[in-house]
């Protein structure tokens, strides 16, 4: 196939256009002179078929879950059915707006209070909110509950949270934003939080703990039942990250855990696309003494017909317009009713299996530095047999030029040259045996032929590309060059 | 077997003898017995894809939707023309069904994309340097009073009331948890009244947030608070809708620090709020202090352009509890969906668009308060959008409305209620004559 | 990894070139190492004043970013602006790109710094 390398303002020629507008049927107003633009937006003019060429030429060069394999661990890339996509597409659902009256929008308040019911009975929580847009949002926003429920007992000193050492980026970050002061407690050697540490850094002035259950690397907190009571001994709360809820559905509840509060990304476990970034949505839910914290407005029912609730007094206020990202809400409703109790069950039970087949047919090759039944992903390390210092990077790259999607790398941070693997439940046993082969080719490669792994990738659109250069000196949108002379 | 679970149960036992295992559940063992779920979830039995669509179709028909309906609803989402080519992109499973990029190399698509949304939201709103986008408007207003207030290390963010309501109170949710001070500076005859937004501008005054055109529609005139606040080595916070700017004055050309504002508009359905995005754009100066992903032009090793993401150490997974801000996702997604509208509607589409939402919006304007029984809440320009006041109760107006079948305007009575009956009306360019008469002599009918 | 003699260290792998009453900063060889290429330098406005200890800049790196702390208090009185325009020179030459130069406020505080045989069983020990 020809190489496309072009951008939509290369392809502009001044009088093409890609639309059309009815003509005008109402007569035309004056504008207000001094209110104008003075010059056009720079905007590319082009025909339909540039449009549509152009997009799908770009299409072609990204890699994506319905191409084949994609483990990147704690992201959960499981496959988007499509039903979900044709769901959210129907006009009832994605042309209605927000500030409809709620008469005419029974249908939306119904799926979305459905929808509540439904992820409470899953995580064993009291209620949920739609709002936030994504994990992080959702994290914020958990935060914000926990600082709340403080404030109204008088306890506003509490202002520390304590995150392990093995948790996400966003869990520092979010009580960074918030202004709250973060404690890392350490992991023990089998890959849990420290007890002894957590004891130490326990006081009144914690305001909750945040958890991943099962853990960034993949395991799951065997000591769950003693941390909640340690926390919630010292007057804190707990929150929950369900960024790794795949592997516990219909078999354990963060709420019957312990759990006060906790988000869900319903583009990881509940099967909405990632969008190649985004759009998702992080609902939260809380346990019976956070209800009133939530924000407004809240769903209620009142004789037989659905209502939005905005008095509410305690309640933190709006993290987001409206109600949240909607047309992924209705995606994984879908999902949800599709698979019922039984099958969301079977889809951690498979994630489960399937990532500890991957794991115990990859140890004899990498390094396993913790080696207890993982859940549904797990973390490997440096190559066993390393004689020429093929790196974690490398080996991602090289995994490219096997048509396959590399797992997550250099993350969790507390094991060196980290490759975090999440098969999911939706690959089959020849698609997982496959992916393990060609990580032991490479294994194999790093003895026999590394010289192929260090110059990876060599099939990709692009090759190796300059980061270093791209952030000394930004170029970050097109310029027309000038002409010269 | 479900369709999306691929293992036949002799995979499972292939699976079980590899790892010593008799049974699926021991996989679990790990897990304390007290906190074991010991009973099925209740939830429905499995629904098959006829059943499952049946569910859904009735749903959905229990919502009027802006396709069988004329709506005249705005504040904030609006009801514009969707190109066919905006849906053919955002359906190619190349781009729906990728993460985040990662691994550039196999990624090319969604970077080369975003490249061109920055590029061309540069171009719309006039400014140095655009970022991946954000969640929402919203969204989009919280993060650049905290980069304002990072980068002139003060504390105190001045809001004109004519802001979005919505975006001032996800404003408020945010500001005192970063000790953060909010003011807001009551409007004047529909507008930012400039001589109190003068006056409250101090050395203390990180930023100004004003939104043109603002929440009632109208025009803002900037130049007074542009030069006060720029006295005072603050921040100007521009917030505008990206159709107006097809026509209106860009924040560029009012020297704004940073724009914002909701995307949504740009090729994106309403679908009850969301998904949809905010998009924030800022001067050269201000570029390391922007949120979000932001994706840069480089060369791979054989010397082809190619794009990654880049000013990366502004992000949480590095910075972690010093990052500038915990976003991790854009909304790529919506963004694809902006850069196609914006690269289909093309420089004279836009313009037209905005043209039709402004003569068709005026229009209605003239015939609605033509008998004198509803009154523009003040004479002023406005773009799409505008308040009608009258003697009659909004209760009345939007359920005799709804009698005849249509969605009325935005009631004002919660948000302005200094407004007698205020409803806030928006016409679009898929408004035509005919559904606009229809809304004037519906409105006329109205006791 | 170089550890030049006649220099003063700080725990967090600045280095400090007496110079009278001023102390000229910057980071160690060690720090550069550690950072990889670096991609940009965050530095303050002359005349800015900082105690001992607190963040005057931050140097940061595609992977990484990290705070630069004050090893001693004064006020800023130069900025190395050709370093924040190409920050690669640090990766070259750490020693020879200095970042800022403080008016010492307290010359004591210098007795708190590392002497070069000290750093490096400093840098030993985190390594």
């Amino acid at each position: 196939m020809r190489q496309y390398n072009k951008l939509i303002f290369e392809c502009s020629s001044a009088g093409r256009k890609a639309y059309s507008l009815p003509p005008a049927d109402v007569p035309s107003s004056e504008l207000p002179l001094s209110l104008i633009r003075s010059e056009h937006a720079e905007l590319p003019e082009v025909s339909e078929v540039d449009v549509i060429r152009h997009y799908t030429n770009l299409s072609q060069k990204n890699y994506a879950v319905d191409l084949g394999i994609y483990p990147l661990g704690s992201c959960t890339m499981k496959y988007n059915p499509k039903i979900n996509e044709e769901a959210a597409r129907l006009p009832g659902f994605s042309e209605i707006h927000p500030c409809q009256p709620a008469e005419t929008v029974q249908g939306a308040l119904q799926l979305m209070a459905e929808l509540e019911e439904m992820l409470c009975e899953i995580t064993g929580m009291s209620a949920f909110t739609m709002q936030p847009s994504a994990g992080a949002q959702g994290e914020t926003l958990g935060l914000m509950i926990i600082k709340a429920y403080h404030r109204q007992r008088g306890e506003e000193k509490r202002r520390k949270i304590i995150i392990p050492d093995s948790a996400h980026g966003t869990n520092p970050a979010t009580a960074g934003m918030l202004g709250m002061e973060v404690v890392e407690v350490k992991s023990d050697s089998d890959g849990g939080v420290d007890l002894d540490d957590l004891r130490k850094v326990l006081s009144d002035e914690i305001a909750g703990l945040m958890l991943t259950n099962p853990s960034t690397l993949g395991l799951f907190e065997t000591n769950i039942v003693e941390i909640a009571d340690m926390v919630h001994e010292a007057g804190g709360l707990l929150y929950y990250d369900g960024a790794n809820a795949n592997a516990i559905m219909g078999i354990t509840r963060p709420g019957d855990m312990g759990f006060d509060v906790l988000h869900l990304n319903l583009h990881k476990t509940f099967s909405t696309p990632h969008g190649g970034g985004g759009p998702g949505a992080g609902p939260v839910g809380v346990a019976p003494h956070l209800v009133d914290f939530l924000p407004v407005p809240v769903i209620i029912k009142k004789q037989g017909n659905y209502e939005l609730d905005y008095d509410r007094p305690l309640s933190v206020g709006k993290v987001k317009s409206f109600y949240g990202n909607f047309g992924v809400l209705v995606r994984a409703y879908t999902y949800i009713k599709t698979m019922g109790a039984q099958g969301l069950k079977r889809v951690s039970e498979m994630a489960v299996l399937n990532a500890n087949y991957m794991k115990e047919e990859l140890k004899e090759f990498y390094e396993l530095p913790f080696s207890q039944t993982c859940m549904h992903e797990f973390v490997l390390s440096h190559l066993k047999n390393n004689p020429y210092g093929i790196t974690t990077k490398q080996i991602a790259k090289r995994l490219l030029d096997f048509g396959m999607h590399p797992p997550t790398i250099y993350f969790p941070l507390i094991v060196e040259e980290a490759l975090m693997i999440e098969p999911t439940e939706t690959e089959s046993l020849e698609s997982i045996n496959e992916y393990i082969s060609a990580l032991i080719t490479i294994a194999q490669e790093a003895i026999t032929n590394p010289e192929i792994i260090k110059t990876a990738p060599h099939t990709t659109p692009v090759k190796l590309l300059d980061e270093v250069q791209a952030a000394r000196n930004p170029i970050v949108k097109w310029q027309k060059e000038e002409k010269k002379g | 077997m479900f369709p999306y679970l691929p293992a036949t149960p002799e995979d499972e036992k292939i699976i079980l003898e590899r790892l010593g295992l008799n049974a699926t559940e021991e996989i679990f063992r790990d897990i304390p017995e007290s906190v074991r779920l010991k009973r099925d979830l209740k939830l429905d039995d499995p629904k098959s894809e006829l059943e499952m669509g049946l569910i859904l179709k009735s749903l959905s028909r229990k919502n009027w939707n802006a396709d069988s309906v004329p709506m005249f609803l705005g504040a904030g989402v609006y009801d514009h023309y969707i190109p066919s080519t905006v849906r053919f992109a955002i359906s190619r499973s190349e781009f729906y069904t990728a993460y985040t990029p990662y691994q550039p190399e196999i990624s090319q698509g969604t970077l080369q994309v975003i490249f061109e949304y920055q590029t061309m939201i540069c171009n719309l709103t006039e400014m140095d340097v655009s970022n991946a986008s954000l969640y929402d408007g919203a969204s989009a207003a919280t993060e650049a009073a905290f980069m304002a207030a990072e980068s002139t290390r003060r504390r105190q963010i001045l809001v004109s009331e004519t802001v979005h309501p919505d975006t001032r109170r996800v404003l408020s949710t945010y500001m005192g948890h970063r000790g953060l001070e909010l003011i807001t500076i009551p409007m004047k005859d529909g507008v930012t009244d400039s001589e109190r937004m003068r006056d409250a501008i101090s050395d203390k005054t990180a930023a100004v947030l004003i939104q043109t055109p603002n929440f009632l529609g109208y025009l803002e005139e900037i130049t007074e608070v542009e030069k006060q606040i720029h006295k005072n080595k603050g921040l100007l916070i521009l917030s505008v809708d990206p159709i107006s700017l097809g026509l209106f004055k860009s924040p560029g050309e009012w020297g704004a620090d940073i724009a914002i504002g909701d995307g949504q508009s740009l090729g994106n359905s309403m679908s009850f709020g969301g998904p949809g995005l905010g998009f924030m754009a800022c001067t050269k100066a201000l570029m390391r202090k922007m949120p979000g992903r932001i994706v840069g032009q480089t060369r791979d090793i054989d010397g082809n352009r190619g794009f990654v993401s880049t000013l990366q150490a502004r992000e949480q997974h590095i910075r972690r509890e010093k990052a500038t801000s915990n976003i991790c996702s854009n909304q790529a997604l919506n963004a694809l969906a902006a850069t196609v509208y914006l690269t289909t509607m093309g420089k004279h589409g836009l313009q037209e668009a905005a043209r039709h939402c402004y003569d068709k919006a005026h229009y209605a304007a003239s015939l609605i308060t033509e008998s004198g029984k509803y009154q523009l809440a003040y004479k002023k320009p406005f773009f799409k959008e505008f308040p009608i006041i009258s003697t009659v109760t909004v209760h009345k107006i939007q359920s005799g409305l709804l009698q005849k079948g249509m969605i009325g305007g935005y009631s004002l009575n919660q948000d302005y209620p200094a407004l007698q009956n205020g409803i806030l009306y928006c016409v679009t360019e898929k408004r035509t004559k005919q559904e606009i008469d229809c809304l004037v002599q519906a409105l006329e009918e109205i006791e | 990894m170089r550890i030049p003699d006649g220099l003063y260290f700080s725990r967090e792998h600045e280095w400090v070139k007496v110079e009278g009453g001023l102390a000229r900063v910057g980071i160690t060889d060690y720090a550069q190492d550690e950072l990889g290429d670096v991609v940009y330098v965050e530095l303050p406005e002359p005349e800015s004043a900082f105690q001992a200890g607190d963040t005057f800049g931050v140097v940061e790196s595609v992977k990484a970013a990290s705070d630069l702390y004050a090893p001693v208090s004064g006020k800023v009185v130069d900025v190395n602006g050709e370093v924040a325009d190409d920050p690669g020179q640090i990766n070259e030459d750490a020693y020879g790109s200095w970042l800022i130069v403080l008016e010492m406020s307290d010359s004591s505080e210098l007795d708190e710094l590392l002497s070069p045989a000290d750093y490096e069983k400093w840098c030993a020990e985190e390594g």
